[in-house]
């Protein structure tokens, strides 16, 4: 009679070739090294081009000049230039189409986010022109006396 | 259907300080639940080993038991990585495309490995019974009992002969497998100490003596696993007996006298690991205070204030010295035995706690620190998964499945 | 030990031995992906931070949730701000209020009101995910979800990530998390869908003050290339070898 020794390792063969055919069909054949070396390029090609295409949602400032031209304008000559359009109105993505409005934030936490005063002298953050917000009309949107795209104070 | 925004942690997780905002203590339960179960099954395993490759004679009656027990664990270890993976129906892509830079890539294939082993050993120690059992089958009417032929014939695997010169292949199978066993359930082991030491971004995790002291401990805890549901299993023999023949009977007597023989000469080896596994981890703890690295003093704070009780109380005092004090003492009773038992098998769970949930104690700014909070009842399937009742189900499982094992392949009499 | 005894055990161990080799790690290679290993040299990512311009205004965590599908609700981002306000008695006191998204309008730290005078020095440290040259992150995953493009950015394959969490624990720099809804591993990406088209990041091109700012360490006349070369720029944790990539200009001892 034959060694019978060999019959577990028969079967761990079989084990791993089963895993071997089950691989064959459900790793996606892009996968391997594809980069600088085994330890940071080991993945499925296909990933770099999932990524690729993510929607993007921020249009920036000159998709929103085509239409708004005025608006745009009336910023630039603004110290507000700096902000994006976006920044508020959030993100246009496919705007007029989709969304047809966006929308418009009138909320003093909004202004509050630059122009709440602190005292801190090592950051850009003490050169704002800021207020404390529990003194300054604290019930009051700001909207109601400063105009967000050119908040012009010289002529308040 | 809407689903639930769930941010993985957020339940179990106060904050404390200054702690990064994508911080939370991620590696919970269930992570202290798998070094724990993988390490019942290393230690099983290496009892047996003791007897089947080095002929330690005084282990004969818990060697079997312990390797069919090993069996019993394997398939519980890996509950508790399904019950954490956040996307656990891609479990398998660790088989098909493992990282080998990863030592969870790594410990996956060590762990197969190790399953063929065991599971390889078993054959060899069972076949022959597998075999007497197919030809005792024979003729005999109903289906169950066809099926169960049915079922031995398989596992014989066609190997039906029981001459002489099979029997001493299977002898010599179980030692070479037995003796590869051990370092590749050390192997096994000291990988679920590197999955963890070799974390440079965590100050307690990171040391270079991570997997020894996971191998000793896993050694430990197996053995008195083994030791104590050895004592249950000759307690529960001694009460059938009781009943049948009454307290004084010869046969009650003799189940005593055997039971504490393989309690002592086992005991003896958990006793050796036992000042290895401490020994390793007082020495850590000392050259972290000496060398005072940046990490120290949030380390300092975290294991002598926020979880001294944990550390210090339970796992050194309660689950350590405690025990080895039990271990050491003259005149050993088998109920001194069981709580000695118990006190280690509770340290060796306090030890993976600590060093999982001890290590997300502390955040990444070394400026605050993560309080765990188990979730007891759960109110949905994350708190369920990764609360007490998912560390209940995997505890429990190993023993359901050695019931179920040991109606095909009963490790508790001679065969 | 007889001749035959021992060709049995030499063969068992070997045929043991072979049973642990992982077959599913062996593959030749095709000449296209051999080139395609060597690697471009066009490109190399690398983000800039001037903490002094950064004023905390928090737009640049609001873009980033936005732009990248990240729930808005939840406390992890991809990108947050954090607040050190350093007083006289030595302390530092440092807080992140979901991760800076509202900005920060309130003296209070940790629910600390900290008397102006007592302040020595306090800013604001826009944090990110580095895209290391060594990432610890890539380095760990178990199955090759994660990796490293051929100009430096780390991204995550999430039809493939199994939710371990092993890179999260990984990195030094507590940038991932896992996101909520694909329940798999996250972190910031630079933008790649959008640097990839030549866009700015969503932080970049949100941030008012001009304190983030990307470009491309190959380019030696990009002006954030420049920057990194002739100022004195410094990089976060680089005790731990990961070779970070993204750079601050007045970063300061009490950030962690």
């Amino acid at each position: 009679m034959k060694n019978h020794a060999w019959r577990p390792l028969a079967v761990a063969i079989g084990a791993i070739a089963l895993l071997l055919s089950v691989r064959a069909t459900v790793v996606p054949s892009d996968f391997g090294v594809n980069g600088k070396n085994f330890t940071y390029g080991f993945h499925r090609k296909g990933s770099i081009d999932d990524w690729k295409s993510f929607k993007v949602k921020y249009r920036g400032k000159e998709y929103c000049r085509d239409c708004h031209e005025e608006k745009v304008a009336e910023n630039m000559s603004s110290p507000h230039k700096v902000i994006e359009c976006e920044n508020c109105h959030g993100p246009a993505v496919d705007h007029p189409d989709n969304p047809a409005k966006l929308a418009i934030d009138r909320t003093r936490a909004l202004c509050l986010r630059c122009h709440a005063a602190l005292p801190y002298p090592q950051s850009h953050r003490a050169e704002m022109p800021a207020i404390d917000p529990d003194a300054h009309n604290p019930k009051q949107a700001c909207v109601e006396c400063h105009n967000p795209h050119n908040p012009n104070l010289e002529a308040m | 259907m809407t689903e639930e925004l769930i941010v993985h942690g957020l339940d179990w997780t106060i904050k404390d300080g200054f702690v990064y905002p994508n911080e939370f203590i991620y590696w919970s339960i269930q992570i202290v639940m798998y070094p724990y179960m993988t390490g019942l099954v290393a230690g099983a395993f290496v009892l047996s080993s003791l007897y089947h490759v080095f002929g330690q004679k005084d282990l004969q009656g818990i060697a079997r038991f312990s390797l069919v027990f090993s069996l019993a664990l394997l398939p519980t270890a890996m509950m508790p990585l399904l019950l954490h993976l956040q996307q656990p129906f891609r479990g398998l892509n660790v088989m098909f495309t493992p990282h080998f830079t990863s030592a969870i890539a790594a410990f996956g294939i060590v762990f197969s490995t190790y399953a063929m082993i065991v599971l390889s050993e078993i054959w060899f120690v069972y076949r022959k019974y597998f075999v007497d059992q197919s030809i005792a089958l024979k003729g005999q009417g109903g289906i169950a009992s066809a099926l169960r032929r049915a079922l031995y014939l398989t596992l014989t695997l066609g190997a039906t002969g029981t001459d002489e010169a099979a029997l001493a292949i299977d002898k010599k199978g179980v030692k070479l497998l037995a003796a590869i066993g051990i370092p590749v359930a050390c192997f096994l082991h000291g990988y679920a100490g590197f999955i963890f030491g070799s974390v440079k971004a965590n100050a307690l995790w990171m040391s270079p003596l991570m997997p020894v002291i996971f191998i000793m401990s896993a050694v430990v805890s197996g053995i008195a696993l083994c030791m104590l549901t050895y004592i249950i299993i000759m307690e529960y023999k001694k009460l059938q007996a009781t009943l049948a023949r009454g307290r004084g009977d010869e046969t009650v007597k003799e189940l005593g006298g055997v039971e504490m023989d393989v309690i002592m000469k086992t005991s003896r080896y958990l006793i050796g690991f036992l000042v290895a596994a401490i020994s390793l981890e007082l020495l850590d703890l000392i050259f972290r205070g000496y060398t005072a690295m940046k990490s120290w003093d949030i380390l300092r704070d975290v294991m002598f204030h926020e979880d001294f009780v944990k550390i210090f109380i339970l796992q050194f005092g309660c689950g350590n010295a405690l025990p080895f004090f039990l271990l050491m003492l003259p005149r050993p009773t088998i109920r001194r035995m069981v709580v000695a038992l118990a006190l280690v098998l509770f340290g060796v769970f306090m030890m993976r706690w600590n060093v999982v949930i001890g290590g997300q104690a502390f955040s990444l700014s070394f400026e605050g620190f993560m309080h765990y909070k188990l979730p007891l009842i759960p109110h949905n399937l994350e708190t369920y998964k990764e609360g007490l009742f998912g560390a209940l189900t995997v505890i429990t499982t190993p023993f359901v499945i050695f019931w179920g094992i040991n109606k095909i392949i009963p490790s508790l009499q001679k065969v | 030990m007889n001749a035959s005894r021992r060709r049995f055990l030499q063969t068992a161990i070997a045929g043991g031995m072979a049973a642990t080799v992982p077959l599913s790690a062996l593959r030749l290679l095709t000449p296209d992906e051999a080139r395609a290993s060597i690697g471009s040299d066009e490109v190399r990512w690398a983000f800039l931070v001037d903490i002094q311009k950064c004023v905390g205004c928090g737009f640049c965590v609001k873009a980033c949730k936005t732009e990248n599908e990240v729930p808005y609700d939840v406390p992890v981002s991809r990108t947050w701000v954090e607040r050190y306000v350093v007083t006289k008695d030595g302390k530092s006191h440092i807080d992140t209020p979901m991760g800076g998204r509202d900005g920060f309008t309130s003296g209070k730290v940790q629910e600390e009101e900290i008397p102006p005078e007592e302040i020595t020095k306090a800013f604001f440290v826009p944090k990110l995910c580095n895209q290391c040259v060594n990432p610890a992150c890539v380095q760990v995953c178990p199955v090759g979800a994660t990796y490293q493009t051929k100009d430096g950015v780390v991204l995550v394959d999430r039809t493939w990530c199994i939710g371990c969490g092993y890179c999260i624990m990984a990195c030094p720099y507590g940038v991932r998390f896992f996101h909520p809804v694909t329940k798999t591993a996250e972190k910031c990406t630079f933008c790649y869908h959008r640097i990839s088209q030549g866009l700015k990041s969503a932080c970049v091109q949100a941030c008012p003050f001009g304190a983030r700012q990307i470009g491309n360490l190959k380019d030696h006349d990009d002006p954030v290339t420049k920057t990194i070369m002739t100022q004195r720029v410094g990089i976060l944790k680089d005790e731990y070898g990961t070779k970070p990539q993204v750079y601050y200009i007045g970063l300061d001892e009490r950030v962690r």
